[in-house]
């Protein structure tokens, strides 16, 4: 097994054991998709016209909420020193953390959330929008995540300061992923899952870059 | 450029430019305002026209610092330099506080106008994020104690924002065109005559001179502090 592979097997094992905190992902996404209804009311059609924007805000909220852990857990433990020192390079390391990460969260609520739409009303063809959305869209949340967990890995509370930086960054993947399910919901289209792919295939080339930066002056 | 960015250079050089450049924005400031209050109201727009004033300049200057930061940012990340940092850093309240004040003008002018404080126009969401963008950049900058680690995960941050920030404002431009809205929006004074102009210019001038006198005394205060603080290690036991 190349190391890279080791890698990504590790972290995603570590990821969806107990205490790795997918599911926890999982199930904070049910929660916010459950309460949404309770605050703006029963109405079958508004819930079916917000549907769209509501699960991708919730999928980015619970993807942020196992991303703090990314290399802080590997940073207080000493791997990461290892990680740094290997001979693979530390940008391999951060993509195969970010492809664990997504393999943990952003997949599996990627498919939970064909499940929480029938919630919503959203007919079948915009629900296959959805789902293609989240497929194509969460590798951005991770990838771009994986930079503001890297940046905050020595801050104790870092936790707190991530949303923070990495939320606005990401409001292309909620505009464009959302408006590829209205899209299909209005029997247009607009290009927007084109765009978000662009968007999200940008982020994973770009981030492993700029999160080994952030791991390497955090470790120097 | 380099040899002034030594900082015992970079004291002296900005201690005599500091006077003339603190008089040339309060000169341009009036000169602006009294132009911006003499200028007749606009047939449309009445008085509210003069927000744009304030408006306008302060969201050139709000670009302008992202930018000037991110350029300090390259600079101290590719040359490990200390006083680029102290510039960037320098510059992120400044840009918030364009920013805001951009927004907040914006809103001013919007309630009359528009009849809403706050409408999710392109423009306007795109400068909320770039708000949120700089708080979580000052935010970062103060959490992690070590200076020099504080300062380049500052400066990836801003150039990683850089990278974001044209994407972020095609996409927002992108939703609005897919919600269709209002479209007096866009309007907001077709052309510009030319007594509106001046002031305008005027203004343009004195914010980005304002920013520039503000952000020399930021940088010079955060070189002072930096001397103070390994005065007093250098002194403690």
């Amino acid at each position: 097994m190349t190391p890279f592979f080791a890698l990504l097997k590790r972290d995603t094992s570590l990821a969806v054991r107990a205490g790795g905190g997918a599911a926890l992902a999982l199930a904070f996404f049910a929660c916010v998709v459950t309460l949404v209804p309770l605050g703006v009311g029963p109405d079958l059609k508004l819930l079916a016209r917000i549907a769209g924007g509501v699960l991708w805000v919730a999928a980015v909220l619970a993807a942020l909420l196992s991303l703090d852990r990314l290399f802080q857990a590997d940073y207080e433990d000493g791997s990461l020193d290892l990680l740094a020192l290997a001979p693979m390079s530390l940008e391999a390391s951060a993509f195969a953390k970010i492809a664990a990460h997504w393999l943990a969260t952003g997949l599996p609520l990627t498919l939970l959330s064909a499940l929480l739409a029938v919630l919503y009303n959203l007919p079948v063809a915009p629900t296959g929008a959805l789902v293609l959305s989240l497929l194509v869209g969460t590798p951005a949340v991770s990838a771009i995540g994986a930079i503001g967990a890297a940046l905050t890995l020595s801050i104790r509370r870092g936790g707190l300061i991530l949303p923070l930086i990495v939320l606005p960054l990401l409001a292309p993947a909620v505009i464009f992923g959302s408006g590829a399910v209205l899209a299909v919901l209005d029997a247009m289209s607009n290009g927007a899952m084109l765009l978000l792919a662009a968007f999200s295939l940008l982020a994973v080339v770009l981030s492993p870059f700029a999160a080994a930066a952030s791991v390497r002056l955090n470790l120097g | 450029m380099f040899a002034y960015a030594n900082p015992k250079k970079f004291m002296e050089l900005s201690g005599t430019i500091l006077p003339w450049l603190s008089g040339a924005t309060i000169l341009a400031l009036a000169a602006g305002l009294v132009l911006g209050f003499r200028t007749p109201p606009d047939y449309q727009q009445g008085d509210t026209v003069r927000i744009m004033f304030l408006h306008v300049p302060a969201a050139w200057t709000a670009m302008m610092a992202y930018g000037l930061m991110a350029l300090a940012s390259v600079i101290g990340l590719v040359n490990r330099h200390p006083l680029a940092d102290a510039a960037a850093k320098a510059a992120a309240p400044l840009g918030a506080v364009f920013t805001a004040l951009g927004l907040v003008t914006g809103s001013l002018w919007g309630k009359p106008m528009w009849g809403a404080w706050w409408v999710w126009d392109g423009r306007l969401t795109s400068f909320l994020l770039l708000l949120l963008i700089y708080l979580g950049y000052i935010a970062l900058g103060s959490a992690i104690e070590d200076e020099t680690r504080a300062a380049r995960a500052s400066a990836i941050l801003a150039i990683v924002g850089a990278v974001n920030l044209p994407i972020i404002e095609f996409s927002v431009d992108w939703w609005r065109t897919l919600h269709q809205g209002e479209s007096i929006l866009r309007s907001g004074g077709p052309l510009i005559a030319p007594v509106f102009l001046w002031p305008l210019f005027l203004m343009a001038i004195a914010f980005t001179l304002l920013f520039f006198t503000l952000w020399i005394v930021r940088i010079r205060t955060e070189i002072l502090r930096r001397r103070a603080r390994s005065l007093m290690l250098s002194e403690s036991p």
